[in-house]
């Protein structure tokens, strides 16, 4: 900093390393239990690993919980695997053609249709829960990925990124693509497209998160125990009736649960940073 | 806020837009404004007959104990799991503004429970605190204290507000972080030359400044607190121990989806609608005076 004070330096990396500890803990005691048998986890606690790990990971992956309906978790982190890239590819590809839309054309309506987008914002799905559910019926979409994934598609978050971006790009390129008799559908290919490639790398990042995290819609629409994703499915083997909560398949599936995500950002850190970032403001 | 340069097409733009128009007609404005017009109704739960009773639903809803509650809760919640994710997140930023070694580590250490799902991180903190086997649990009754959020609901509330907390901390330290780093270096150094110590440095000159940052964050906390933290009620607690945790977002789901009532759920659909309209108004109108284009 600006001073030498060595002191305040070793408690801050005290803290910080205790506060590493405290955000680390939950992980480390579940991937724990997820390594034990069942009986070890009954009323004591296990400091360290155990033997079960692969054993509990194939039951989890291939035959699910018993107790929950036995629905194999490869089957729900397919499902949910689907469903992510649904979400992201969606919502990527139709923001970015709205945004173009809104940007680089001049047409009736054009503001309307921004105001529409930008309605969407204040809607999220958690506020329109029955009726959105009743329309997806009425569409036939309950238990499927179309269902899934169509009604979290729209987005008016990735559209403003977009535009902003957009907005930033020197109009020279668009009057030299003119210039050359490129028409608007080849500049957006040739050229727009390219240059948008970090700002969809980010998206891409924060929108799989987001898509794999979704909890309340899949839950509503998926009625089918072969269609439920992850995420959702593990809040099923949380209330079992009368037999022991296997907690560590539980904590297995938790940790399945975690990994795709948890993965993409610690590998596309620098992406991940700067979608959260752009999509905020 | 147009291209100087723009293309001269007749359907092209209307081609474009037409994806997310359509979605965004039939999945978003057509059932919001279906919430709207059912919460203006009573309907018995076959949905076969229905009347139109004008505010009554609203009038119902604000004179029912329970949904006051409900908002008491959901204020309860929000408040302490903004609290709690905002200081721990900004005392993480600080911290590694200064640590000069290992900040890489640090960052990428405390960012990632970002990509949990809230409904797993209410699945990892309830197995902490599983009263029969969760290590925390187990280690307060070895110094007396028998904790059991089944039946204390003010435990149930400390244990979501926790592992609401745990994920929207990342969150929160990255803006922070980014907030920090803008400061300018001069200034500081300034203030030391002064001789000002870092603890007053920080209160009179680094907070103030950050106050666009904490305000933004503050908005995004508390829709997050609101909203996103559904899966963590309904996978933990489902609302109990006697309603102990039903925050708003989730009362919508139990009266509507299990308990059928659907004007009543309408009706506090449309209340949620307002308040996410007001804090987007908000969160917008304060930042459209920073964003330049």
């Amino acid at each position: 900093m600006v001073e030498n004070r060595p002191w305040l330096t070793y408690t801050t990396h005290g803290i910080l390393i205790l506060g590493l500890i405290v955000i680390s803990f939950p992980i480390y005691i579940a991937f724990v239990a997820s390594t034990h048998e069942v009986e070890d986890l009954i009323a004591t606690v296990q400091p360290w690993f155990g033997g079960a790990l692969i054993e509990n990971y194939l039951t989890v992956l291939q035959s699910g919980k018993q107790t929950a309906g036995g629905v194999p978790v490869s089957t729900m982190m397919f499902n949910s695997l689907i469903m992510a890239l649904g979400i992201m590819v969606g919502k990527i590809s139709i923001s970015i053609i709205s945004a173009y839309a809104i940007v680089y054309f001049r047409f009736p309506l054009r503001m309307f249709f921004f105001w529409i987008i930008f309605l969407k914002l204040m809607l999220p799905v958690e506020v329109r829960i029955l009726p959105t559910y009743k329309v997806v019926v009425d569409l036939g979409l309950l238990n499927t990925y179309a269902g899934l994934t169509l009604p979290l598609i729209a987005s008016a978050t990735a559209t403003f990124l977009f535009r902003q971006f957009f907005l930033t790009v020197p109009d020279e390129l668009a009057e030299a693509a003119r210039v050359y008799g490129a028409g608007p559908i080849r500049f957006f290919v040739t050229i727009l497209l390219p240059l948008s490639r970090t700002n969809i790398a980010a998206l891409a990042v924060i929108l799989f998160i987001y898509g794999w995290n979704q909890y309340l819609w899949p839950l509503l629409i998926t009625t089918d125990a072969n269609m439920t994703t992850v995420v959702m499915g593990i809040q099923r083997m949380l209330f079992v009736a009368d037999s022991i909560p296997e907690w560590n398949l539980t904590m297995a599936t938790a940790i399945l649960a975690m990994l795709p995500p948890v993965v993409v950002v610690l590998v596309m850190q620098r992406q991940f940073v700067k979608g959260l970032v752009d999509t905020e403001k | 806020m147009q291209k100087r340069v723009t293309f001269r097409n007749l359907w092209l733009p209307y081609l474009l837009l037409a994806p997310q128009v359509i979605i965004t007609f039939i999945f978003f404005l057509w059932p919001a404004s279906q919430a709207l017009f059912q919460s203006l109704l009573v309907e018995d739960p076959f949905g076969l007959r229905s009347e139109f009773v004008w505010f009554d639903n609203f009038k119902e809803l604000f004179a029912d104990p329970l949904y006051l509650d409900s908002m008491l809760i959901t204020a309860v919640f929000s408040i302490s799991t903004t609290l709690l994710a905002l200081s721990s997140g900004l005392l993480f930023a600080v911290l590694a503004n200064r640590a000069v070694k290992g900040a890489a580590i640090y960052k990428g250490a405390l960012l990632w429970p970002y990509a949990v799902a809230p409904a797993v991180a209410g699945v990892l903190w309830l197995f902490l605190f599983s009263p029969a086997n969760g290590i925390v649990a187990l280690a307060l009754r070895a110094v007396g204290y028998e904790w059991n959020h089944v039946l204390n609901g003010g435990e149930a509330m400390l244990l979501v507000v926790i592992a609401a907390a745990w994920k929207q901390i990342a969150y929160n330290f990255l803006f922070f972080l980014a907030g920090l780093q803008m400061i300018p270096k001069s200034v500081l150094e300034a203030a030391a030359i002064d001789g000002a110590r870092p603890f007053m440095r920080f209160w009179t000159i680094v907070f103030p400044l950050l106050t666009p940052t904490t305000f933004f964050l503050l908005v995004v906390n508390v829709v997050y607190a609101f909203f996103d933290t559904f899966g963590i009620i309904h996978a933990v607690t489902s609302g109990g121990p006697a309603g102990a945790t039903n925050i708003l977002v989730y009362k919508v789901y139990a009266d509507g989806f299990v308990g059928l009532d659907l004007g009543g759920s309408a009706a506090q659909s449309v209340v949620l609608m307002v308040i996410v309209v007001a804090l987007t108004v908000v969160q917008f109108r304060y930042l459209e005076r920073r964003v330049q284009y």
